[in-house]
């Protein structure tokens, strides 16, 4: 997936999220560690440009959630996570850049539970790379890409939108 | 998992892993500055957690955190009990006075005792200078050091050291006045250590029979006057005053102490304008430091208690499991 191909996904997967939830009302858009944040980040864009009004965001860090948190060698650093406002009654997507065995989006939906009661959750993800080992789906998807255990997914963003890249590599 | 982020805009410092070197948290004065930049910017993270509805998160889960005090002390243990309590894990307050130690159990024997009922993480403060060290020898488990003796209190310092990095921006180049009893301070030493490897101009000042013998080679100015001591600083320490020490008068009286050694609103105003004003507490208003600066806009007494939960959660987070 190319630049292009990137920003298209996100267009539609923007215009998914308005029609699945008839509007922006109680929409909060909220990424995941790193790999999510910078998607969430152009999909609030597109959102707020599409219907002319401005949507709340945040970010969630999810390793203290993690379920091997304590058990690898080496710990993930901590990010901050910003989510300055109760959940309460809200409709969350969650945002994230590949979805793989299901751990991390479980880990964030319990994060999520501890900030209230979100009316629901829905999950947006540029790649879904399949080898779910928790019964976990995304409701929006930028694209299926089936791999193999030995390679490695990278969705590569950067400020300059011009050299986004999803790379594909043998691990 | 392979999800990983390219370059954007972030303020944070991108890590990809951090670990401590060492198993447990005994003193400053070996602590590297990379492990110390590391603690603190964990703290930050863990700050956000304490502002929560639900003050916790379950990464200790099932974890035992004992706290062994042989020395009063409610402030510090109430700090590393909330920061234990936050992560989730259960904690057991231990206070000499209550335990087998007033039988004549000796350390050592308490501790292997502990030991056996497998705890994760030891948190030990006691009177006498390197009983952290011991146990940290014998044991397997973490042992933090919440004071030995006047030696160290790397908490302490610790916490001083994100107080003053988040309100300053910076330790680096930054100059710093502690002023007390430094010879019998763990606080002043501790910080002292943590503030010379961290870059900052550090100056010190007390009555001379309360300077250590060996302060010329802390890398510190010493200063026995309060106004050279705390000209143009950006940070100002005030250590609490104990005239007292193993049946020793060390000064006349309070109130002398007080006329030389104090803050107050007139010789604050040698400091830069935005000194901030430090002290690790208990405060005693009008002696060491008056109440108007102790309530007052420099003041930031109450932020270090803050800080103090957020490093200890920190800390416990950083020595606990995945250790091979």
């Amino acid at each position: 997936m190319d630049a292009e191909g990137i920003e298209r996904s996100l267009t539609r997967i923007a215009y998914e999220i308005l029609e699945r939830n008839k509007g922006t009302d109680n929409l909060i858009i909220i990424g995941i560690r790193k790999g999510g944040i910078s998607l969430a980040e152009r999909l609030r864009e597109k959102i707020s440009a599409i219907e002319g009004t401005e949507i709340m965001s945040g970010t969630l860090d999810i390793t203290l959630y993690r379920d091997d948190v304590l058990t690898t060698g080496k710990r993930p650093a901590i990010e901050k996570t910003y989510i300055p406002f109760p959940l309460d009654h809200k409709r969350v997507i969650i945002v994230d850049d590949v979805l793989f065995t299901g751990r991390t989006i479980r880990a964030a939906m319990d994060a999520l539970m501890d900030f209230g009661r979100p009316e629901l959750i829905q999950l947006a993800v540029l790649i879904d790379r399949g080898h779910r080992e928790l019964p976990i789906r995304a409701d929006f998807i930028g694209e299926t890409l089936p791999s193999s255990l030995w390679e490695n997914i990278s969705v590569n963003l950067t400020d300059n939108r011009d050299t986004d890249e999803v790379v594909i590599e043998e691990s | 998992m392979g999800a990983q982020a390219g370059l954007f805009t972030s303020g944070w410092r991108l890590r990809n892993t951090m670990d401590l070197s060492k198993k447990d948290m005994l003193g400053i004065i070996d602590l590297p500055k990379d492990e110390i930049d590391l603690i603190l910017d964990t703290a930050e993270s863990f700050k956000e957690i304490s502002t929560r509805t639900i003050k916790k998160v379950p990464t200790l889960r099932g974890k035992t955190v004992i706290t062994l005090f042989f020395e009063a002390s409610t402030r510090t243990r109430t700090s590393f009990e909330i920061a234990a309590k936050r992560l989730s894990a259960d904690t057991i307050n231990i206070s000499a006075s209550t335990s087998s130690v007033v039988k004549g159990e000796t350390l050592i024997d308490t501790a292997r005792n502990l030991e056996s009922m497998n705890p994760d993480i030891i948190i030990i403060r006691h009177s006498a200078a390197g009983a952290a060290h011991i146990l940290a020898g014998l044991l397997k488990q973490s042992i933090i050091n919440a004071g030995d003796g006047a030696h160290e209190h790397p908490t302490q310092a610790l916490l001083d050291m994100l107080t003053i990095r988040e309100k300053k921006g910076t330790i680096e180049g930054l100059r710093i006045a502690i002023v007390g009893d430094i010879a019998h301070s763990r606080v002043a030493r501790s910080n002292i250590y943590g503030l010379t490897k961290m870059g900052a101009d550090v100056a010190v000042c007390g009555p001379a029979m309360m300077m250590p013998r060996d302060i010329d080679q802390m890398g510190v100015s010493v200063y026995y006057k309060m106004e050279d001591a705390i000209k143009d600083a950006d940070v100002v320490m005030m250590l609490r005053i104990q005239l007292e020490r193993q049946g020793k008068n060390l000064f006349p009286s309070l109130r002398e102490y007080a006329n030389l050694f104090s803050l107050n609103r007139d010789n604050i105003r040698l400091a830069k304008d935005d000194v901030i004003v430090m002290h690790p507490g208990p405060i005693n208003r009008g002696v060491e430091i008056t109440p108007e600066i102790a309530d007052g806009p420099h003041s930031v007494i109450l932020e270090q208690v803050t800080n103090g939960v957020a490093v200890r959660m920190a800390l416990l987070y950083l020595l606990s499991g995945g250790r091979k």
